[in-house]
């Protein structure tokens, strides 16, 4: 098999089994079966993609290009890079893990779920490998339309009003981006991010910006978020919080920041306030918040703002921890939601003050709920704490005081997240928690120990990511050359 | 005296007579043919009459890459033409399709002896509209403009009142033909002005009269263009001419109302293209303008009135005006580009128009009463197929990335950005969010209904197979086209965008 058709087969997999389960009338389990089936095959593609990834090498990798419409110079144009070689990793093994999940609780319409689980992977990988604008776009609006439906069909009681506040949001924001990519793209006499000249156009950059801004979210735009968390089922938040949110920070590196050097320091200051908002306040709301699905929401907010605080220090290291966090936090959070949605499935709630004790005879749930928190809340050693620290030192080449927030806010998850552990592991047994609740059963185990196992890989070796993630010596140079 | 007989080039015309003689023949069947096999005699021949339609076309596009015009200049054979004429015949060969199992009202059991009577009827004057359409997408003089106006409105007037027992069928006919008249005497009035300043009725002559006599500036001239904008934004149904379309669209037959809100608009916004940049391009700027304005109106007032229907049909009349606003974007445009844009975004736009309704049609004939957001639930899971199909156009109508709609408003965008009216990409924008909200709510209402709505069955209404959703293997077949032109188009970009430049060429830039 060409290299290079593997990035094509890892879009194309998931959406042709997208296709299979629509058409073929089979039984839920069969559905079920073959979907799991996709999603690991999927995986399997990535690996093989991985090894055969030269990561000495410079620019684009494995690329593939077809003319889409050529007057105006759209091209079906992917390929990858070493940073979104691994957000496509954690795309398709989180997903992988969704889906499965979504297989073990028994979702109602098999068909229907598991046909836009394989589309929405299928359409996240796309938005990590595409190198032409409008295929980015495509892929990013597409990701909406499974979205859309999942949470609207499968979610809880206050599902309408979570729908279409996030689309709202969200369509806000990329539709501004497809007007500035109709003025970037015609005013460059091409829609390609890899030949495609950078722009110093400010207006341009604001147009790219509040798409991203919104989907990962960061600070005031971040009003879609708790609903969307909250009424999702569990592993669709997984996947919202762990992949989705990871588009909108790899469209900050790959396009706002790669192609507007000089709107990017313009406004240098102001994004990295908003990061910082988004930390310190997400962390504060998180430490708050009264159940176990709004912890790991405000978290995640928390965390975008941690991550593009890197993106937005413009420094070696801070590139190098925002892509290792990316990946880390991906998993975390995946694991966090699956528990979660493991936890309300036993108590029916995911509420603190009905929560309690339940580490007592499970030890399992313990287990995997304490190791996850420990990573997550960067506990020296850990993968997060990797990211967490280059990032800090990143932006403290910037400035000390950005860092100086950044290592409050550090304290601040650490609060949040003990919190949260107490809460429902350990403390007085909760009035929902009965004797009878089982511990993990075996197809949870399975999806949710390779996850933990990932992280603890990660943090291992962390450099495996760091390293490998932009070619060349510094990722500034990389970032400063366009990527070419 | 002599009299002298133009030289007429019968196959340019080929399609035309091929729609009108259908519809002759599908008329004479209402009288000789047994009423047993009426219907499918005359579904036959507009199946054929159609199908004739779209290979002519098509041999007419292949033929006619150098465009004149012919018949004393009366009327152009180009690939402009050839192409809106394949887009016409198409959309009418689908709505045959469902016409055969909807002729022509919806669920009247009781009635199906009445409904019988007119079937060749009805066909007979899908046929003749269409050939009307298939003539004005062509014309070249303003005197064939408005007699081909005028020869398919008055085949829609009908059409819309052909429920004749059924008041909101009569209601949609009257309000349909007398705002058309008055479109139409606006058009017709606008001609004669133009006419009177320039002396000269065909569109080149017209361009050559004010570009050689300095009339640009002229009053009759603009007041001309001005009357001649709003009789065209009367039949593509552009706001501030769009106040009978949700009436006559939710009053009328759903199939006629299907072949109306795409083959209308094809016809109405093609023409109108020919006409301004080949009669008026001395003119541009003004009628830019006026399109432009009309455009932002058309989007402003059909996507935040829809917001609050809470019937289907008005919804989507609505989301026509809006689109009519979008495809008023590339024709404002008055570029190569923007006929490319206009004469793309009107393959998914037709199907996808074609498509909803035709889906709605589908649901209103299992409930017997017009479908809301409401009767709508649970819709999605009954009939997988039709929903799937119905979400997939909602989606495409939104502009994500599911169908054609999304390249045919990039390429309006691109269209307005080329011209420098960055402002009214921004107004597409802003119109395209606020759209969203009812297309997710169609998409809302068929899925996400909580399950006991779901099991509501249909009440009330009188099903014409009684219980279980009739098979509607031919309705099927034409959703399933509209399906595979606005996803395909999606991807065929490229051929597509070259057959609208071939026949973009055909016009003077």
């Amino acid at each position: 098999m060409n290299a290079s058709s593997l990035t094509s087969i890892l879009i194309l997999l998931p959406i042709a089994g997208a296709l299979v389960i629509w058409l073929l009338p089979l039984s839920r389990y069969a559905t079920g079966s073959l979907a799991v089936l996709f999603s690991l095959a999927e995986v399997g593609f990535w690996i093989e993609q991985v090894a055969r990834f030269d990561f000495s090498g410079s620019g684009v990798q494995m690329a593939e290009r077809a003319n889409w419409f050529g007057d105006l110079g759209v091209s079906y144009h992917v390929g990858v890079y070493g940073f979104s070689l691994w957000l496509v990793g954690l795309t398709v093994v989180a997903m992988a893990a969704c889906t499965g999940y979504g297989f073990w609780v028994g979702r109602d319409r098999p068909r229907a779920y598991f046909g836009l689980m394989l589309l929405l992977t299928g359409a996240t990988v796309g938005v990590f490998v595409a190198q032409d604008l409008l295929v980015f776009y495509a892929f990013f609006e597409a990701m909406l339309i499974p979205l859309y439906v999942l949470i609207g069909v499968w979610g809880g009681a206050r599902r309408m009003e979570a729908t279409i506040k996030f689309v709202i949001y969200t369509m806000a924001g990329s539709l501004l981006m497809l007007a500035a990519i109709v003025v970037y793209g015609l005013q460059a006499g091409t829609f390609d991010l890899v030949g495609g000249p950078a722009s110093a156009s400010r207006w341009l950059f604001l147009g790219f910006m509040v798409a991203f801004v919104i989907k990962a979210p960061l600070f005031p735009f971040h009003g879609w978020l708790p609903d969307a968390y909250r009424e999702a089922p569990p592993e669709v938040s997984a996947v919202l919080s762990g992949v989705i949110a990871k588009a909108g920070l790899y469209g900050m590196l790959r396009i706002a920041i790669a192609k507007f050097p000089e709107p990017t320091s313009f406004y240098r200051t102001s994004v990295l306030a908003l990061a910082a908002a988004a930390l310190v306040y997400g962390s504060l709301l998180a430490f708050r918040s009264p159940d176990f699905r709004g912890v790991v929401a405000y978290s995640s907010l928390a965390q975008s703002g941690l991550i593009a605080l890197g993106l937005f220090a413009g420094r070696d290291l801070g590139f190098d921890g925002a892509v290792l966090q990316m990946v880390a936090h991906g998993l975390i959070s995946t694991s966090l939601f699956l528990i979660a949605g493991a936890v309300e499935r036993r108590t029916t709630t995911g509420e603190f003050r009905l929560l309690g004790g339940m580490a007592r005879g499970r030890p399992a749930l313990a287990t995997l709920l304490m190791t996850v928190g420990v990573v997550s809340l960067a506990v020296p050693g850990s993968a997060s704490f990797a990211g967490e620290f280059l990032i800090l030192a990143g932006v403290f080449q910037r400035a000390w005081w950005w860092s100086a927030i950044g290592a409050g806010a550090i304290v601040l998850a650490a609060m949040y997240m003990l919190r949260l552990i107490s809460a429902v592991l350990h403390e007085a047994r909760g009035s929902t928690v009965v004797e009878e609740a089982l511990d993990l059963r075996p197809g949870e185990l399975a999806l949710v120990v390779p996850l933990v196992a990932a992280l603890l890989a990660l943090s291992v070796w962390p450099a495996g990511i760091s390293h490998h993630s932009f070619f060349g010596r510094s990722p500034v140079a990389a970032v400063r050359s366009q990527f070419r | 005296m002599t009299l002298h007989t133009p030289h007429v080039d019968w196959f340019g015309l080929s399609p035309v007579f091929a729609l009108i003689a259908a519809s002759f023949l599908a008329l004479l069947c209402a009288v000789l043919v047994p009423r047993a096999l009426r219907r499918a005699a005359a579904f036959a021949l507009s199946v054929a009459g159609f199908t004739a339609g779209i290979v002519l076309s098509v041999w007419l596009y292949v033929d006619s890459a150098n465009g004149h015009t012919i018949a004393a200049g009366a009327f152009s054979r180009d690939r402009w033409t050839a192409l809106g004429q394949i887009i016409l015949c198409g959309v009418g060969l689908a709505t045959t399709l469902v016409a055969v199992e909807h002729v022509p009202g919806w669920g009247r059991a009781a009635d199906r002896a009445r409904r019988d009577d007119h079937d060749a009827e009805f066909f007979a004057l899908l046929l003749a509209s269409g050939a009307g359409m298939a003539f004005f997408v062509g014309a070249a003089n303003l005197m064939t403009l408005f007699l081909s106006l005028e020869w398919f409105s008055i085949a829609l007037y009908v059409m819309c009142a052909i429920d004749y027992d059924l008041e909101r069928s009569l209601e949609a006919g009257l309000k349909y033909l007398i705002v058309g008249s008055f479109g139409a005497a606006a058009l017709l009035f606008g001609s004669a002005l133009v006419y009177g300043a320039t002396g000269t009725i065909s569109f080149h002559g017209i361009a050559a009269a004010i570009g050689s006599r300095g009339l640009a500036g002229d009053t009759f001239v603009v007041t001309g263009i001005a009357l001649i904008v709003a009789g065209l934004g009367f039949k593509m149904s552009a706001a501030p001419f769009h106040m009978w379309t949700p009436d006559v669209y939710e009053g009328a037959p759903t199939t006629v109302t299907a072949w109306m809100s795409s083959a209308t608009k094809v016809a109405a916004l093609l023409l109108a293209f020919r006409l301004m940049t080949t009669a008026f391009p001395h003119d541009s700027h003004l009628w830019g303008w006026a399109f432009a304005i009309v455009a932002t109106a058309s989007l402003a007032i059909g996507n935040l009135a829809a917001l609050v229907q809470r019937n289907v049909k008005r919804i989507l009349a609505y989301s026509s005006i809006s689109h009519a606003g979008f495809m008023l974007i590339g024709l404002s445009a008055g570029s190569a580009l923007g006929g490319r844009a206009l004469m793309y975004y009107l393959i998914p736009y037709s199907a996808m128009a074609f498509g909803s309704f035709a889906v709605v049609a589908a649901r209103e004939r299992e409930l017997g009463v017009p479908v809301t957001l409401e009767n709508l639930a649970g819709f999605g899971w009954e009939r997988p197929f039709l929903g799937v199909a119905m979400w997939f156009f909602m989606f495409g109508f939104a502009g994500l990335p599911l169908g054609g709609g999304f390249v045919g408003k990039f390429y309006v965008f691109a269209a307005a950005y080329r011209h420098g009216w960055v402002w009214l990409v921004i107004v597409g924008v802003l119109a395209t969010l606020v759209s969203l909200y009812y297309y997710l709510g169609i998409v809302r209402a068929m899925y996400m209904r909580p399950s006991e709505e779901l099991q509501v069955r249909p009440g009330g209404g009188v099903a014409v197979t009684g219980g279980a959703p009739a098979r509607e293997t031919l309705l099927h077949l034409a959703v399933g086209a509209a399906l595979v032109v606005s996803f395909g188009s999606l991807f065929a970009v490229q051929p597509l965008i070259d057959l609208a430049r071939h026949a973009t060429g055909a016009l003077p830039f």
